[in-house]
């Protein structure tokens, strides 16, 4: 038996090109890790038969020496990817049964890339949340909650495939960041986690959360298989109207890129109130590192930093709310029977959706309804522009910015459940480039004094992913430990 | 401002969600809480500043009017949770 448990996608790449083993070992490999660790809940649905047929076709594709960029990789998907003839929930009781006949350009992508998918990954339903404590299909656990003998939160939405990859399960996963949902879940599971530009990653066939910020991009264990992934999923998609244009790059240029003479702003900003002690040392570390390669470190300002989340608290609900109209209970998915239309589609609605989604319904439909929609919407919409502005001004001294991902470390299931605003502060430090629709990256850098990670985040300039990769790397070259 | 139960109910109205009396209670609080709290946008100084709708600044590309479909109806009814002769069935709503 082959030493699986440490492999990234890359070393399973040279494994696999070596011949050291097959992809349907590895495939059946992870198939029963998986089985052996059904309680943290990382998948709603498990496609094992697919896994070990698409397996025989990466072998073949080896033994002729016609591999692609992913062949032969076990992943997960994020269960807001539609594929064709797989249950596809989004983790609302509402999409329960729903099997879409058309598969996501995002997932398409990755099985033309050669991608295995061993199931689709449990997830906050329709991607709201922080903990992956509003899934209808049950709360995901934190893999390193054992390390403190406590259960604790994955992160959200993103929860499923990052605990996926950090306990095993898989050796690379889709998520969707709309707020934070690839970066949190990241820091937390002690992963690499790549939100790339707004328009890099096709959103046909993902499901919307808010169209104007979701973005798609990978979790994994390394900066490496970060750009692997990223480079297997962008693409141009007609199918999209928001789909760049812009030139695609190799990805993997991030290693003939040197941090030396680059610039690295530090927004004083992101020192907000509440961030914890553990992680302000992590950051400061991050600064020395980079000082020690001969970057020049400065000081900048995003001065709008603190009305990032309210306004993305207006916007994402305002998007949510129209978006999610299309749950009807009469083309897909739920319905509970009524006489009346609209007592069915009150019905339906009202049962389908969770607690959290109702919430975020409720106040997007709020913020957009007559007499609101100025004082609301189209104010959050001009501090958009601020926060966005404030970025372009900082990008004018520096190349890089560099700042915690999240103000703390993993939490324990069940916290932060009672006020929804405590939950929602999570993302504080995340949703300003989300706004921005810029690339950013979530890199492991550090433990508190329980030992659970702490990740570093780098934004960077639109479409310059190479960049955030290139830093990303030099952390964990820096952090001292692998 | 403050949001009461004739406001939450004219909300989920428009929302097409149905919610009971209990859910009605917690959604006042925590939607005042929520608005609220980003009432503190009221502060930020925004004359003469442009909405922004989205940051993708590249020019969407015009395609031909034409009807395009790869589906049969068959695949398409057989998410519906009610489907009759081809077609998706609603409560009646016309007498």
């Amino acid at each position: 038996m082959n030493d699986f448990e440490n492999l990234s996608i890359s070393s399973a790449l040279e494994g696999l090109t070596n011949k050291k083993f097959t992809c349907l070992e590895l495939t059946e490999y992870f198939i029963q890790r998986i089985e052996n660790n059904k309680d943290l809940n990382c998948f709603i649905t498990s496609t094992f038969d697919k896994a070990v047929e698409m397996a025989k076709v990466s072998d073949q594709k080896i033994k002729e020496n016609k591999t692609r960029l992913l062949e032969g990789i076990p992943i997960g998907m994020k269960d807001l990817f539609c594929t064709n003839g797989v249950r596809t929930t989004a983790g609302s009781k509402i999409l329960e049964n729903f099997v879409p006949f058309y598969e996501s350009t995002v997932s398409n992508n990755l099985w033309n890339s050669g991608a295995i998918m061993l199931g689709k990954t449990n997830m906050d339903e329709f991607a709201m949340g922080s903990a992956n404590t509003t899934s209808f299909f049950g709360n995901v656990k934190n893999p390193l909650g054992s390390k403190v003998n406590k259960e604790l939160v994955p992160g959200g939405s993103s929860g499923g495939s990052a605990s996926a990859v950090s306990s095993g399960l898989c050796l690379g996963s889709t998520g969707s960041d709309t707020g934070g949902s690839i970066r949190q879940p990241a820091s937390f599971c002690g992963l690499v986690g790549l939100k790339p530009t707004y328009g890099r990653c096709s959103r046909f066939g993902m499901i919307a959360f808010a169209s104007s910020l979701d973005q798609a991009g990978p979790i994994t264990k390394t900066v490496e298989d970060s750009a692997l992934m990223l480079q297997a999923m962008v693409s141009f998609d007609k199918r999209d109207s928001t789909s760049s244009r812009q030139s695609i790059p190799d990805f993997s240029d991030f290693k003939k890129l040197s941090i030396k003479g680059k610039r690295i702003g530090i927004p004083k900003e992101y020192m907000i109130d509440g961030l914890n002690s553990d992680i302000k040392k992590v950051w400061d570390s991050g600064i020395s590192w980079f000082k020690s390669e001969g970057a020049e470190i400065l000081e900048i300002s995003l001065p709008h930093t603190k009305s990032a989340l309210p306004t993305y608290y207006i916007i994402a609900p305002a998007e949510a709310s129209a978006n999610l109209a299309r749950y009807d209970g009469i083309r897909y998915g739920f319905r509970h029977s009524a006489d009346d239309l609209n007592d069915l589609y009150q019905k339906t609605r009202g049962l389908g959706f969770g607690k959290e989604v109702k919430r975020r319904l409720m106040i997007g439909t709020y913020v957009l309804s007559a007499g609101y929609y100025d004082a609301y919407y189209l104010k959050a919409l001009k501090v958009r522009k601020l926060i966005s502005q404030d970025f372009e001004d900082s990008f004018q001294k520096c190349d890089l910015i560099l700042t915690p991902t999240t103000p703390n470390v993993a939490f324990p299931i069940g916290e932060k459940q009672t006020n929804p605003i405590e939950m929602y502060l999570n993302d504080v430090l995340t949703v300003p480039a989300s706004l921005a629709g810029l690339p950013a990256i979530s890199v492991p850098s550090g433990f508190n004094s329980e030992k659970l990670p702490i990740g570093l985040q780098l934004i960077g300039k639109p479409f310059d992913e190479i960049s955030i990769l290139a830093a990303g790397a030099l952390i964990e070259e820096s952090r001292g430990f692998k | 401002m403050s949001i009461d139960n004739s406001t939450v109910k004219k909300v989920a109205k428009l929302a097409r969600i149905e919610i009971n009396e209990e859910e009605e209670t917690t959604l006042i609080a925590e939607l005042n809480n929520i608005l609220g709290w980003v009432d503190e946008l009221k502060q930020v100084n925004t004359d003469n500043v442009e909405p922004m709708l989205s940051v993708f600044n590249e020019s969407m590309q015009m395609r031909e009017d034409k009807a395009e479909s790869n589906f049969d109806n068959n695949q398409i009814l057989n998410n519906s949770p009610e489907s009759n002769s081809g077609f998706f069935v609603v409560p009646k709503v016309v007498e």
